[in-house]
This record gives structure tokens, C-alpha cells and sequence, in this order.
């Protein structure tokens, strides 16, 4: 792709110098246009074995806000978010068609190393998933395979980090503690310190409270919340009040049944303010979802 | 304020012993389990009883110079297995060399990278390796290998006879039977059972995990390194003991190949000769103490196998205890 293509795009030019642009390697194009769109997607529509999951979904997801993705099990949220790291790469058999942009860049261009798309792209999972070491050496373990070595940086990105996730005065004492010790709120919001110790653009959670309890999913959502200034958020759940507490836009996913089968497909149906979502959606799914009469 | 102490209703001892009856298979089985497991105790007591009584007398007509004496001469009735000894753990420790890293390399080929087609066929190639008979293996050792073999320990030894250590341990070969030999063809003997274990332990790993690391931009290489191996450190040492077993106690194709001239040398290419393959040759013609000498090195080998065994589990368990603190 070229980024003169990008030109006419709709989103907004910002005079701000490119977000990471440090980190960007000396031999890689460094986009010309910044647009406040941090993805576009394109008729993205992502196949399992041949099996369409989920189809032709359009959405533009804006720097600096978090946008919810909600709808009913089984609709291609996670699918979808996946394909916004490349993670859908590791699933055998998924396959990808339609555009994703990042900044202007198509993800699944062939120059683009999977690799440092995650880098600059950070994934908090739906069951807390730290590794079994220490406390310190999940923090660092991003920083370390991006090339920090010194000690001393690593122990302030580690407090920097812990910090951010609202976790150092708990932990702070054990950091050679074994994380696995840990409540699995602490381990979620550890994964959540983890993923921005890499000091990453955007944050993908899906459904990362769907595993706690109410009180480590209040502190989840503070964090967020506390987050949103720094990062773009994308997260999926299917808590509608945590859509509606926590995010600025929400996307509303919906399936069909396909005619010729039993398996259903996945779509976008409507992507708004959280507001207007809530309040004032207009399609019809979307208000018989949010007003409970569709699971 | 409503009153809070209600009469506690009533249940007898009765209500809650439950039906013994619908426990008794458990109780059956985890029995039966127990008496199996103690059974193998016992039938391995009773191996190494009968053998060391039958080893007893030459244990006795040599002492510890059975195991520290290199003096192995049967018709003069001298006994000194160490040169014996030294060959098979010479022997084992090159087929582990050998066998080790290529097994780990196959596994993770198979696991992490290989797609399903290919995945499949690697793993039927390994099966069908892992059936061949170690006779055969030796055959081709002996009758293709060995020739090739010879020029090239030559090879090798003209190219370093300049340099001090390595000069002694890659010498002159005689005939291509050697240590190395031996070793080169127990450890590809060993590659399909090390492999399928490897293979299996690396596929325990927690696939979470490995999307976490993946998520944080490892490469591929990294997130191997960083939690498939962690994972899978016990699992590999038992694979690797139990590889090392079957190279420790390989016959017929160690018996063909090495030599059959005990000796302790630094020199791989070298001949030797190993504990197995000394008994297989000459239990038939031997008797009195020869025979008592060779059931030794039965007993001996298999002290040695369980010794290594213990300390390698106790090895995986200290690193397992100091694992949390990294
Ligand atoms: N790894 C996978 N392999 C095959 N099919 C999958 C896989 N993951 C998801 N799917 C299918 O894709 C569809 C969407 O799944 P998903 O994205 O997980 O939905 P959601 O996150 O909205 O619940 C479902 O029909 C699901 O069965
Ligand atoms: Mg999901």
C-alpha cells in the first residue's frame, strides 16, 4: 500500500508527531499521514476452515478512546479483535479477508512481521495468563524480548509499570514472589501491568473481567478508565453495564443463520457513541439486545 | 429484632454416613492400584537379589577391584570391569550428545512449526524408526557405516594432530569401530523414543501461556525459550533418562560396532567395549567365576541405570524448588 492512498481518507489530520515514532525502525516507512483512526477495518471478514465467522465488518476505531465491542456469544467479537494483533494467525486454519489498517498501514500486508505488530499492539486475555515465574520477571518479560538488558532500567519499567496498574503498593514487597500466588484479580490486572510494560499504542482486552469477581472488576474498569488517557482501548464483553460504564463507543455484533447451514455468522450491525448506543440505537437488533429481549 | 435462635432441625449420624456400598469400587481399585505398584517393587528386589547371589562369588574373588580394576582377563580368572564400564558410559554419553538436541529439535518442529500435513508424516517416520530392530541398526552400522566411518576419523584425526587436547581425543581409527561409532548409532537407536516423549510434554504446555508470550511480541524462538522449556524441564530430563536407559543397555548393535577390546582411552575413535554387549558375547561358553563376573556386570549396569535415574529426578526437583524465586 502507499500512503498517499490514505490521503483523502476521512479521518482527521493531526499536527502531533506520529505516536511511537522512536520505536520505529530506521529501514520502515514511516507513514506521512496521521489520522485519528487508530484501525479501519475494511469488509473484514474472518473464515475458520472454510467456515465464515464472522463477515464484512466496517468499523473505525479512534485514538484515545475505548471502544466496547458487545453482543451475544459466539458473533465473532474475539474473532474479531484478533485479527486488530494478528493473534488470529496462531489458530490454524483462520484465514482473513477484507482490510485491517493500523494507522493507515494494511496488518496483513506481507512486509508486516506479525511480530512487532504486538509489540505496539498489547492483548490482555480473558483468563489471567501470567507466566510462572516472578512477580519482576513478568513485568519485564516484554521489555526483555523488545531488547532491554540493563537491570536497573527493567527494575523502573517494572515499578513504572506496576504502578500504572495500580499494583505496585500491593506487590511491592514481593517481586520475586511467584505470580501464580497471586488472587486472579491481581494476576488480571498483572497481565494488564504486563501488556503495558512493552509500552504498546493499544490495549485489546477480551472480556477480561469475565473471570473475576465484582470488586476485582471495579478495580479492572478504575484501571481502564485510568488508562484511557494514554492508550486506545478496545475492549469485548458481554457485560452491557460494563460497556455502558466504561467505554466512549461501543460496537454492536450481531449473527445470522446462514440459509444453507446450521452454523451462524457473525457481523457488525452498529457502531456509535456508547450514548447513543444505549439510549438511542437505530437498528432494531441492536435495541432488542440492549433492552434485554435478545439474549 | 426477630429472634435468631432456631431449633436446629434434626439430622442423625446415619443421614450422613452415606451408602458404603457405592463406595466400595473406590476403595477396591485404589487397593488394587497399590498391591500393582508394590508388586514392581518387589519383582525388581527380587531381579537384583537373584543376580547379585549369582554374581556373588566373583564380587567376592575380586572385591571393589571388580569395578576399579581394569584388569579383564578371563583365562587367567582376572575380573577388572572398569575399562568395560567406562566404554558403556562413554558410549551413552555420545548417543545422548547426539540424540538429545536432535530429538528436542524434532519435537519442537513438530509441535510449533510444522504444519499439520507435514506434522503427521515426521511423526509416522519416527514410528517406523522407533520399530526397527536395534539388529538391523547395528548391521548397517557395521557393514555400510564403518567404512565411511573409518576415513573419515582419519580425516579428522590428520586434521587436528597438531592440536593438544583434541588430538587425543579424536585419534587414529583402526578398523571404524570405536566408541563413536557405537554412540553415533545408539543415539539415532534413541531419537523416536526421546522424540514421541518430548513431543508429548511440549504439547502440555499451557496454550494460554504461550499466547501470552506471543502477545507481548516474542518471536516464536522466545516464547519456546521463555515457556515451553520452563514447562518442560522434568518431562524432557525423564525422556532423556529413559533414552539413556535403552542406550545403557543396547546390545547387539553396541556389540557389532564398538570393538570388542576393553580399554580406557581418551580416544573416541577408539575401540572399546561395553557392558551388554561383553555379556551377550560370552554368557554361553563362560562358567564358574567368568559367569559370575559377567552377571556382575549385569547387576552393575543396573545399579548404574537406577543411580542415574535418582539423581537426575532429584536434579529436576531442585530446580523445580528454585523456580519460583526466577
Ligand atoms: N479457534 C477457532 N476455530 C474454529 N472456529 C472458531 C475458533 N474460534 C472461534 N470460532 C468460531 O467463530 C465464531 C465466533 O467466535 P468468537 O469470535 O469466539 O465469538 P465471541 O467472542 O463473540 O463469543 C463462533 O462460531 C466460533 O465457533
Ligand atoms: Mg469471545
Amino acid at each position: 500500500m502507499t500512503t498517499n492512498e490514505r490521503a483523502d481518507a476521512p479521518a482527521v489530520t493531526t499536527a502531533t508527531a506520529p505516536i511511537g515514532a522512536a520505536r520505529l525502525q530506521p529501514n520502515e516507512e514511516i507513514p506521512t499521514v496521521v489520522t485519528e483512526a487508530v484501525f479501519e477495518t475494511r469488509d473484514l471478514s474472518v473464515l475458520y476452515s472454510g467456515f465464515r465467522a464472522v463477515r464484512d465488518v466496517n468499523l473505525t476505531i479512534r485514538r484515545g478512546e475505548i471502544t466496547a465491542f458487545i453482543g451475544s456469544s459466539g458473533c465473532g467479537k474475539s474473532t474479531v479483535l484478533r485479527c486488530l494483533n494478528r493473534m488470529n494467525d496462531l489458530i490454524e486454519g483462520a484465514s482473513v479477508e477484507g482490510e485491517v489498517r493500523y494507522r493507515g498501514v494494511d496488518l496483513y500486508d506481507p512486509a508486516v512481521n506479525p511480530v512487532e505488530v504486538r509489540r505496539r499492539i498489547g492483548m490482555v486475555f480473558q483468563r489471567p495468563n501470567p507466566f510462572p515465574k516472578s512477580i519482576w520477571h513478568n513485568i519485564a518479560y516484554g521489555p526483555r524480548v523488545a531488547g532491554v538488558k540493563k537491570k536497573s532500567e527493567l527494575d523502573d519499567i517494572v515499578e513504572r509499570s506496576l504502578r500504572r496498574a495500580a499494583l505496585w503498593d500491593e506487590v511491592k514487597d514481593r517481586l520475586d514472589a511467584s505470580a501464580m500466588g497471586m488472587s486472579g484479580g491481581q494476576q488480571q490486572r498483572l497481565c494488564i501491568a504486563r501488556a503495558i510494560a512493552s509500552e504498546p499504542e493499544v490495549l485489546l482486552m477480551d472480556e477480561p473481567c469475565s473471570a473475576l469477581d465484582p470488586i476485582a472488576t471495579a478495580r479492572v474498569e478504575d484501571l481502564m478508565r485510568e488508562l484511557r488517557d494514554d492508550y486506545t482501548i478496545v475492549i469485548v464483553t458481554h457485560n452491557m453495564q460494563q460497556a455502558a460504564r466504561a467505554s466512549d463507543m461501543t460496537a454492536f455484533f450481531g449473527v445470522e443463520v446462514n440459509p444453507n447451514g446450521d452454523r451462524r455468522t457473525g457481523m457488525l450491525v452498529e457502531c456509535d457513541t456508547t450514548a447513543t448506543i444505549f439510549s438511542n440505537p437505530s437498528d432494531e437488533r441492536t435495541e432488542n439486545y440492549i433492552t434485554g429481549r435478545v439474549g | 429484632m426477630t429472634d435468631l435462635s432456631l431449633r436446629p432441625a434434626a439430622v442423625t449420624i446415619d443421614d450422613l454416613a452415606g451408602d458404603r456400598n457405592a463406595t466400595r469400587p473406590d476403595t477396591l481399585f485404589s487397593n488394587g492400584a497399590k498391591v500393582a505398584g508394590y508388586l514392581v517393587l518387589v519383582i525388581l528386589a527380587a531381579i537384583a537379589v537373584s543376580t547379585t547371589t549369582k554374581a556373588w562369588p566373583a564380587f567376592r574373588s575380586e572385591g571393589v577391584g571388580f569395578f576399579l580394576s581394569d584388569n579383564w582377563v578371563p583365562s587367567q580368572g582376572h575380573f577388572g570391569a572398569r575399562a568395560i564400564i567406562y566404554g558403556t558410559l562413554v558410549v551413552s554419553a555420545i548417543a545422548l550428545v547426539v540424540a538429545v538436541p536432535l530429538s528436542i529439535g524434532i519435537a519442537l518442529f513438530i509441535t510449533e512449526l510444522a504444519p499439520r500435513r507435514i506434522r503427521s508424516s515426521i511423526t509416522t517416520v519416527m514410528d517406523v524408526l522407533a520399530s526397527v530392530p536395534s539388529v538391523v541398526f547395528g548391521l548397517w552400522g557395521f557393514l555400510i557405516l564403518r567404512p565411511d566411518l573409518k576415513d573419515f576419523y582419519n580425516g579428522v584425526a590428520d586434521a587436528v594432530s597438531g592440536i593438544p587436547v583434541l588430538r587425543s581425543v579424536f585419534g587414529e581409527s583402526l578398523s571404524g569401530q570405536s566408541f563413536m561409532t557405537a554412540g553415533l548409532i545408539v543415539g539415532l537407536m534413541i531419537v523416536p523414543i526421546i522424540t514421541s516423549i518430548v513431543r508429548e510434554v511440549f504439547q502440555t504446555v499451557p496454550i494460554n501461556e504461550k499466547h501470552g508470550a506471543l502477545a507481548l511480541g516474542s518471536t516464536r524462538w522466545e516464547m519456546i525459550r521463555g515457556v515451553v522449556f520452563p514447562h518442560s524441564t522434568g518431562g524432557v530430563v525423564g525422556a532423556v533418562m529413559l533414552g539413556l536407559g535403552r542406550a545403557m543397555g543396547e546390545t547387539i548393535a553396541v556389540a557389532l560396532v564398538i570393538g570388542a577390546s576393553p580399554q580406557i582411552t581418551a580416544n573416541l575413535f577408539g575401540q572399546g567395549e561395553a557392558m551388554p554387549s561383553v555379556i551377550a558375547r560370552n554368557l554361553n561358553e563362560a562358567s564358574g567365576n567368568y559367569r559370575a563376573a559377567l552377571i556382575g556386570l549385569g547387576v552393575g549396569l543396573f545399579a548404574l541405570t537406577i543411580l542415574i535415574n535418582i539423581s537426575a529426578r532429584l536434579l529436576v526437583k531442585r530446580a523445580n524448588a528454585t523456580k519460583g524465586a526466577r
